[in-house]
């Protein structure tokens, strides 16, 4: 059967690896048909109408799938179409109640168009009552128009609407109603796509090393994981004026679903050995506001014990451990090693890393021999993007060596600028080609 | 920290790694919270195959804790699509005894309901002290112990 995907013009890179990923959730099979990234609607085939239900039951990027009845480029196709296609139903809709809509892409129509256009319908001969809210069908006509052209639609369709998604909870999480935030919270729309893509479920368990106030693990919650997290910043952890990350579990109801959070730093990991995590969500330190910072010291000094007032100063409650600047593609290397160390096999690690927009995109995407690549979405700013990098944990069977990503190389010098390409760039405003030594 | 977490910590110092004297973590001066977390086998059931149990076992001594039994329970495995049981013995198998249901519970209080609110967890190969304050551990290491 084939269906419509209707979804909304945001964020477009993710919309496919989204459904792709829902689908391996839902343990269904689908085929697109037709998809672009500049178009809100996408045309699927899938096994049946529960099978479409359960794929969109909890997306974010689109706000509903439709059966289709009809498809063309003008009325007269669309007609065509529809009868063709789906005359054979149109009785076992004779007596429920309905309502059409009207879904307008770079377009638009008045009501009396609309209700003339709805009107040329007639045929299919529904005689049950019309009810504008909660009827028991709702059949839409879809036009997409080329955007800034003037002229008729390009496409048309008609679906009878199947399943909703999870779009509308992008209110309740929005970070403007949130509790405890920073300058580095992850934006809920992109957190909630993240916990999609990574696969968050019920019964897993997720971990965030870069923790910050909790914007991954929440959106994994939301969708039932079990979530802990870590920051080598302790302030994030233990929080502000009373708030912190479980302040935030409890704002949506989801403390239950929090394990823990620690202070650790992902060079220096606490967590034991074994495969026994199911997704791992990371937006690691670009290290624009501060220099990224790991355990350490730059001339590798500090290596003797000390002791101020006849006790070891590293037990005080007042010591702070040293942090070295540390390279942003080295982190990325040490993620991708621990992700394949303690993620179970089909388990997915989701990391997002910025690039800049006149870079090379093939550089830069780290690659490891247990790690496959699924996605890669990009959000694009101003004067520089990010990408969200999705892998998965392949079984040990299934490794290959994997040469499309980033040779790793000796990684030189010892300030935050020397060590980060990207800090670098960023305050040149990327004013300058980025040089050969920069890719690493 | 909770409990089932704890079972996940070991020394952050790497030299410590390979030694088998620092997993699990010994607490020390421990004060212990109890909390409502509501019961989910399901979740159980996913996460006891990844549970060290004699690292359990021992966290679970420390703290005054007598319920965690000396084997691992022997969970149902998943029931495979090749080798289908006969439906009256699915009925029983479904069906979890009394006592499985209880050793169930009491681990779901043990791993997911208590929590470490304050104290220290000791390396037994290092002696390193991490220091547990308002449920929140601390595993940065000082210079000396890095790499």
């Amino acid at each position: 059967m084939e269906f419509l995907i209707r979804f909304v013009q945001i964020h477009e890179t993710f919309h496919k690896p989204e459904i792709e990923a829902l689908a391996v959730l839902a343990g269904v099979d689908v085929d697109f048909l037709s998809y672009s990234e500049n178009s809100p609607y996408s045309v699927v085939r899938l096994k049946d109408e529960a099978s479409a239900k359960a794929l969109v039951s909890r997306s974010i990027s689109s706000k509903g799938i439709y059966e289709l009845w009809g498809a063309g480029t003008t009325y007269e196709e669309l007609h065509g179409d529809l009868k063709q296609r789906s005359s054979s139903q149109w009785s076992q809709y004779q007596s429920c109640s309905f309502k059409f809509d009207f879904d307008t892409f770079s377009g638009s129509r008045t009501l009396s168009e609309q209700r003339r256009i709805i009107e040329s319908f007639k045929y299919m001969n529904f005689n049950g009552p019309i009810k504008m809210k909660d009827p028991e069908q709702t059949f839409t006509i879809f036009e997409e128009y080329e955007y800034g052209k003037e002229g008729g639609p390009l496409r048309l369709f008609l679906g009878r609407f199947v399943g909703g998604t999870q779009r509308h909870i992008l209110n309740d999480y929005t970070l403007k109603k949130r509790e405890y935030i920073n300058t580095t919270s992850m934006d809920s729309e992109l957190a909630l796509l993240t916990a999609n893509l990574t696969l968050a479920a019920s019964d897993k368990i997720f971990y965030d090393p870069f923790v910050g106030t909790g914007s991954f693990p929440i959106a994994c919650s939301h969708f039932g994981a079990r979530t802990m997290g870590s920051d080598i910043d302790g302030r994030m952890i233990r929080g502000r004026d009373g708030k912190d990350i479980r302040t935030n579990f409890r704002q949506y109801g989801l403390l239950e679903r929090y394990l823990d959070g620690w202070i650790s730093d992902l060079t220096y990991s606490p967590l034991r050995e074994g495969r026994w995590l199911d997704g791992i969500i990371g937006d690691p330190p670009y290290g624009v506001r501060e220099g990224l910072k790991v355990l350490g010291t730059k001339d590798g000094s500090g290596k003797e014990v000390v002791w101020i007032n006849g006790e070891l100063a590293h037990l005080q409650d007042k010591y702070i451990p040293p942090k070295k600047a540390y390279s942003f593609e080295a982190m990325l290397d040490d993620l991708l090693e621990f992700a394949a160390q303690h993620l179970v096999d089909d388990g997915r690690l989701s990391l997002w890393m910025p690039t800049a927009n006149d870079e090379d995109v093939e550089l830069g995407i780290p690659a490891h021999p247990h790690l496959e690549l699924v996605s890669v979405c990009v959000q694009t700013f101003n004067k520089w993007s990010r990408r969200l990098l999705t892998y998965r944990r392949m079984a040990e069977s299934q490794d290959k060596s994997n040469r499309l990503g980033r040779q790793k190389a000796e990684i030189k010098g010892t300030t935050a600028n020397d060590l980060n390409s990207f800090r670098r760039r960023y305050f040149e405003g990327f004013k300058n080609p980025p040089v050969l030594e920069d890719l690493g | 920290m909770k409990i089932l977490t704890v079972n996940f910590l070991t020394c952050a110092v790497k030299a410590c790694k390979t030694s088998p004297l620092s997993f699990p973590l010994h607490f020390r001066d421990a004060e212990l919270e109890q909390s409502d977390i509501g019961y989910n086998p399901s979740f159980l059931r996913n996460i006891l195959p990844r549970v060290d149990w004699e690292a359990l076992k021992v966290t679970a001594t420390e703290l005054g804790f007598t319920t965690v039994p000396s084997e691992k329970p022997n969970l149902d495995p998943a029931p495979s699509n090749t080798d289908l049981p006969a439906p009256e013995t699915a009925m029983e198998t479904s069906e979890p005894d009394v006592a499985d249901e209880k050793v169930m519970r009491d681990l779901h209080t043990l791993l997911l309901e208590t929590e470490v609110r304050e104290g220290k967890m000791v390396c037994g190969n290092c002696g390193h002290e991490y220091k547990i304050k308002e449920g929140i551990a601390n595993f940065l290491l000082p210079s000396h112990l890095g790499r």
